[in-house]
């Protein structure tokens, strides 16, 4: 009786494996130290065959010249290892595996720390960095922990204007930042299946937050169905009885609008509590929330009504783009006068489109708010899309409730 | 392996964002990571790291998965970190490049001396010996080749 990570990695919760990796993806950021280390181990092609891509997303388009020059010697490896490459434009790596990439049951590795999101489609899916990412470029394999696993037990459907940012703050805000290490979460219960992959995929993002290696749900036929419409045959993976470490319980029903307030994802509050703090800027995007299903609430909160604050909306790929702009979507962004940014990471991590200034606030849709991340002296309270649209229209925290 | 240094204690939950900020990370300087290792924490902690053996509060090194956290940690001359517990990512990316991680619930004192044995697995500080949580034989074996990169060109 083996929980969905012991099933995957082939062996009980404590054991070191190695284990061949099905897919292993990088992006500009921990590229280019990856290659570094691959040509220092001696690297000359790629190892077994894993399924290996780079993807241009943390800063892209480059800001200045030495990233272009760094990002310029990487693009070059990837196109002359014969790796998959996705350019400026194309999109959040993350995403970019969760668009009909990544399967039930594969073992994948990237080299960020969000690499646990497509664990959402039943992968055993986590991050690691850029030397371990070279290993795996010359062998193919990389050694693993098997992890205990946390049980997340999830009941009912969201109700109001509570969606699956809200619950995954409440799990790291009871969890905290390290209530995981070491272990994987596993989503399990009838509130999971409840849950559309875009749902299941904001769940997977915010694991680390809480320091887990993975998280994970079970493929079932939500799963089997989006595959499906992205030309994949597979089969849902039915769960067996199986302990865990520790286990939580939440019911859909229950959980209400928050904000994770500065600097900590486990400081949450409900937006309530927050209600009319002033902001400077609002961020809608990243791999937590840029999807497509994201951008259209966002619009139909905003449409035919105007911002009151600076707000930056940024796709998470190009296909979410294209859909955006065939819907109609973002031109009702556009119309309420957000400004949109080239699909990729955005002003995230601080390094270009959008950082903040000295004392400057920002609510942000993201899944981190480090001190001085998005800028230094900067403030980031991370919401749901819900609660990010309430807050434009106001220029301050606003509850989608009261919306 | 043992090492030894003097302790600069840290508090917990420190993030791979305090170790190296971003704004650092566009180069392949590791100069200028270990001149502004942990500036968005203390501006004059780079210049004291010499030597030094960080004890630090649990889960270090939590966040993003930026080996430059590590490599900034290390280039500044910091001997090993010895917290009660480390970030998955950032304790696989420490071991990678060769810097030493003791998971042991020590107490800090500051500026005073610290000696260690990961093979044998001890820490020992104010005339006290403590064991330590011993290391996977995996990552001792790349520990001790001195990081992946050098344990790789060992072993193909």
């Amino acid at each position: 009786m083996s929980t969905l990570s012991e099933r995957i990695l082939g062996a009980a919760s404590g054991e070191y494996v190695d284990r061949k990796v099905d897919r292993a993806y990088a992006h500009d950021g921990t590229g280019v130290l990856a290659l570094e280390a691959w040509k220092a181990m001696g690297g000359d092609r790629l190892g077994k065959d894993s399924d290996y891509s780079i993807h241009f997303d943390h800063i892209a388009p480059a800001n200045n010249s030495t990233t272009a020059t760094l990002q310029h010697e990487l693009r070059d490896f990837a196109k002359k290892s014969f790796m998959h490459f996705s350019d400026i434009g194309c999109g959040i790596c993350h995403q970019l595996m969760s668009e009909g990439v990544v399967l039930p049951g594969e073992i994948v590795v990237g080299a960020d720390s969000h690499s646990v999101t497509p664990g959402a489609f039943g992968a055993f899916a986590t991050g690691m960095g850029a030397t371990d990412m070279a290993a795996i470029w010359l062998t193919g394999e990389t050694w693993f922990r098997v992890p205990e696993s946390t049980g997340v037990h999830l009941i009912g459907r969201f109700t109001g204007a509570a969606e699956a940012k809200d619950l995954a703050l409440t799990y790291v805000g009871k969890l905290g930042m390290d209530g995981a290490t070491y272990q994987a979460l596993e989503f399990v219960g009838e509130g999971a299946h409840n849950l559309s992959i875009d749902e299941r995929l904001v769940l997977s993002n915010l694991s680390v937050e809480a320091g887990a290696k993975a998280g994970l749900f079970y493929a079932d036929d939500v799963t089997v169905h989006y595959l499906k419409e992205r030309g994949h045959d597979v089969a849902p993976q039915v769960p067996e009885s199986c302990t865990y470490r520790q286990e939580l319980d939440f019911d859909l029903a229950d959980i209400v609008p928050l904000v994770a307030v500065p600097h900590r994802v486990d400081t949450v509050k409900p937006v309530e509590a927050l209600a009319g703090l002033p902001l400077d800027q609002v961020f809608v995007g990243t791999c937590t929330n840029g999807r497509y299903s994201d951008l259209a609430r966002f619009a139909r909160l905003v449409k035919g009504k105007k911002t009151a604050v600076r707000t930056i909306v940024i796709p998470a790929s190009a296909a979410v783009l294209k859909k955006a702009i065939r819907t109609g979507v973002l031109a009702d962004i556009v119309e309420a006068g957000c400004t949109i940014g080239t699909p990729g990471c955005g002003p995230c991590l601080g390094y270009h489109m959008g950082v903040l200034g000295e004392g400057e606030v920002c609510l942000s849709t993201a899944n981190r708010n480090f001190k001085n991340r998005m800028g230094v002296g900067g403030e980031i309270y991370l919401g749901s899309v819900a609660t990010a649209a309430a807050s434009a229209l106001t220029g301050e925290i606003t509850s989608p409730e009261a919306a | 392996m043992q090492g030894k240094g003097t302790a600069v204690c840290l508090p917990a939950d420190i993030d791979t964002d305090m170790v190296i900020a971003g704004r650092y990370l566009r180069t392949k300087d590791r100069s200028i990571w270990a001149t502004h290792v942990f500036e968005d924490l203390d501006p004059t902690l780079a210049a004291r790291l010499k030597g030094s053996v960080i004890v630090a509060g649990k889960n270090f090194g939590c966040g993003s998965s930026r080996e430059q956290a590590a490599i900034a940690v290390k280039e500044a001359g910091v001997v090993a970190v010895i917290a009660p517990s480390f970030a998955r990512i950032f304790f696989r990316n420490a071991i990678n490049i060769g810097l030493p991680l003791i998971e042991s619930d020590l107490t800090c004192e500051e500026g005073s001396p610290i000696l260690f044995d990961i093979s044998e697995g001890w820490v020992e500080t104010g005339g006290k010996r403590h064991t330590i949580r011993p290391l996977s034989p995996r990552m001792q074996e790349i520990l001790m080749a001195g990081g992946l990169v050098e344990y790789w060109r060992a072993h193909r």
